[in-house]
């Protein structure tokens, strides 16, 4: 059965190795935005050898670009982009740089499954389409990074009771397969 | 003659955009309404929740319903007695577009293909706008609208069918299609299918198909019993919303077909994601 936890990023492996397919969890703390733009610069930094713009160990980072705050708003909409376009990047912040999760939609790959059982990491689902909704659990937003790129700047979020689901956790498992297997009904003859 | 004024098209493509883009059309409400009755994954059933709660918020807020607000896309009907005074009814879309979409507080995604830069100083927000045009009888003009995500985009398909791969070979295509796309499009899903005609007028043709309203049957026979047969197929694939598994993975099925080269079957798969939203209008 499903469990319920409420964590508080940045996290540790502790948070992490407890946390199973299919458990929700309502994240607060600091978490950042990034998309395939900024990842390839982010690992572009790595390649030269300079310091990344946030401190990644530990670090969630959510893949979102959001709409552009109304007045007096700290945001716009900001649900989760398909988060494929990340999977050439991500097991490196996760190998090398200890980046703890990941908040998008959709399947990855069996490189950043494997990311997440070797250096424990977590791949959470949030409810792509929901932007209006997730917006009200962020409480702050400001650009850290990459103005240049708009909507796919860097941006630190301060959240409070985030929901998501547990995707891919440290033991190699995937939601979307194990899910879909129990509801499946293969075609007769 | 009938005349028609620039800046009455430029107010009409702006106000829709605005409304449809916080606005949750009625069509895909209903459906995901009956989704979340129907649905026995507990799982999924929260998915569908969060977005009849998404609707809401948005609706009552005035907030996009998505932070992806697509690209704008346009069928549009004109008619040959109809005159457009003050410019050109393309420019009139396209500056309706570009205030609907800044004024909204809506994202401009539209960047140049290679280098990725974000257009909308250099063209205009969210410009260009993706429109079909379509000359016909008469002095009307009527305007169909629907904003075009890209996780749901990125899923769709193309291709040209042997002629023997028959109604057989489509529906294989179509499920192939919905089932490696898995919960990267935003299910629970709209599939629109083109078939026939040429490899591009495949795909208008599944394009046009979303603008469809949900819950509605095709008015050809053969193409409502293929509906109906893809709906129960694509649904058994137990995907469910947002891929987590469930039995509501489509909301609808909608098909539109054309004549077609004696040598080909062209068929094209065009997805949309729960947030369907279109409009139309008439000036």
């Amino acid at each position: 059965m499903s469990k319920t936890y409420h964590l508080t990023a940045p996290l540790s492996d502790e948070d992490v190795v407890q946390l199973k397919v299919g458990d929700i969890v309502y994240l607060s703390g600091v978490v950042y935005t990034a998309r395939d733009a900024a990842h390839k610069k982010l690992i572009d930094l790595m390649d030269e050898g300079k310091e990344l713009p946030f401190d990644v160990k530990g670090s969630v980072i959510y893949f979102v670009g959001p709409t552009p705050p109304k007045p007096g708003d700290p945001i716009g909409s900001a649900g989760p982009t398909t988060s494929y376009r990340m999977d050439s990047y991500s097991p490196r912040l996760i190998n090398e740089m200890g980046q703890k999760g990941m908040i998008g939609k959709g399947k990855r790959n069996q490189e950043v499954i494997d990311a997440c059982v070797k250096s424990k990491a977590i791949y959470f689902g949030a409810t792509g389409g929901a932007g209006a909704l997730l917006a009200r659990q962020i409480k702050s937003a400001e650009v850290i990074a990459y103005p240049e790129l708009g909507p796919e700047a860097i941006r630190r979020l301060e959240v409070v009771d985030f929901p998501l689901t547990v995707v891919n956790d440290t033991y190699g498992d995937d939601l979307y397969k194990i899910g879909r297997a129990k509801y499946e009904i293969k075609d007769v003859g | 003659m009938r005349e028609v004024k620039y800046e009455d098209i430029v107010k009409a493509v702006r106000d829709h955009i605005i409304y449809s883009g916080t606005n949750l059309s009625k069509d895909a409400l209903a459906a995901l309404n009956k989704a979340y009755e129907e649905e026995e994954s507990p799982v999924c059933r929260e998915v569908l929740k969060q977005l009849l709660e998404n609707a809401d918020i948005a609706a009552s807020e005035d907030r996009p319903l998505c932070q992806d607000t697509g690209l704008a896309v346009f069928f549009v009907k004109v008619g040959e007695d109809l005159k457009v005074v003050g410019g050109t009814l393309k420019d009139a879309i396209n500056e309706g577009t570009r205030k609907g979409y800044e004024e909204g507080y809506f994202r401009a995604s539209t960047c140049v293909w290679n280098t990725r830069a974000n257009l909308k100083d250099e063209i205009g927000y969210n410009l260009p706008a993706i429109i079909h045009f379509d000359l016909v009888a008469g002095d009307g003009l009527e305007i169909e609208y629907a904003a075009k995500g890209g996780g749901s985009e990125n899923v769709s398909r193309a291709t040209v069918l042997p002629p023997a791969a028959g109604r057989e070979g489509i529906v294989e295509f179509v499920k192939e299609c919905v089932s490696n796309a898995g919960p990267n499009p935003c299910p629970p899903i709209i599939v629109g299918v083109g078939i026939g005609g040429t490899f591009e007028k495949a795909a208008i043709s599944s394009k046009h198909a979303l603008f469809r309203t949900v819950g509605t049957k095709n008015e050809d026979e053969v193409l409502e019993d293929m509906e109906e047969e893809l709906m129960t197929k694509l649904n058994n694939l137990g995907i469910g919303a947002m891929g987590m598994g469930g039995r509501e993975t489509v909301l609808g099925v909608h098909i539109e077909a054309n004549p077609c080269h004696i040598a080909s079957l062209p068929v094209s798969v065009n997805v949309q994601c729960h947030s369907s939203r279109h409009t139309s209008f008439k000036l």
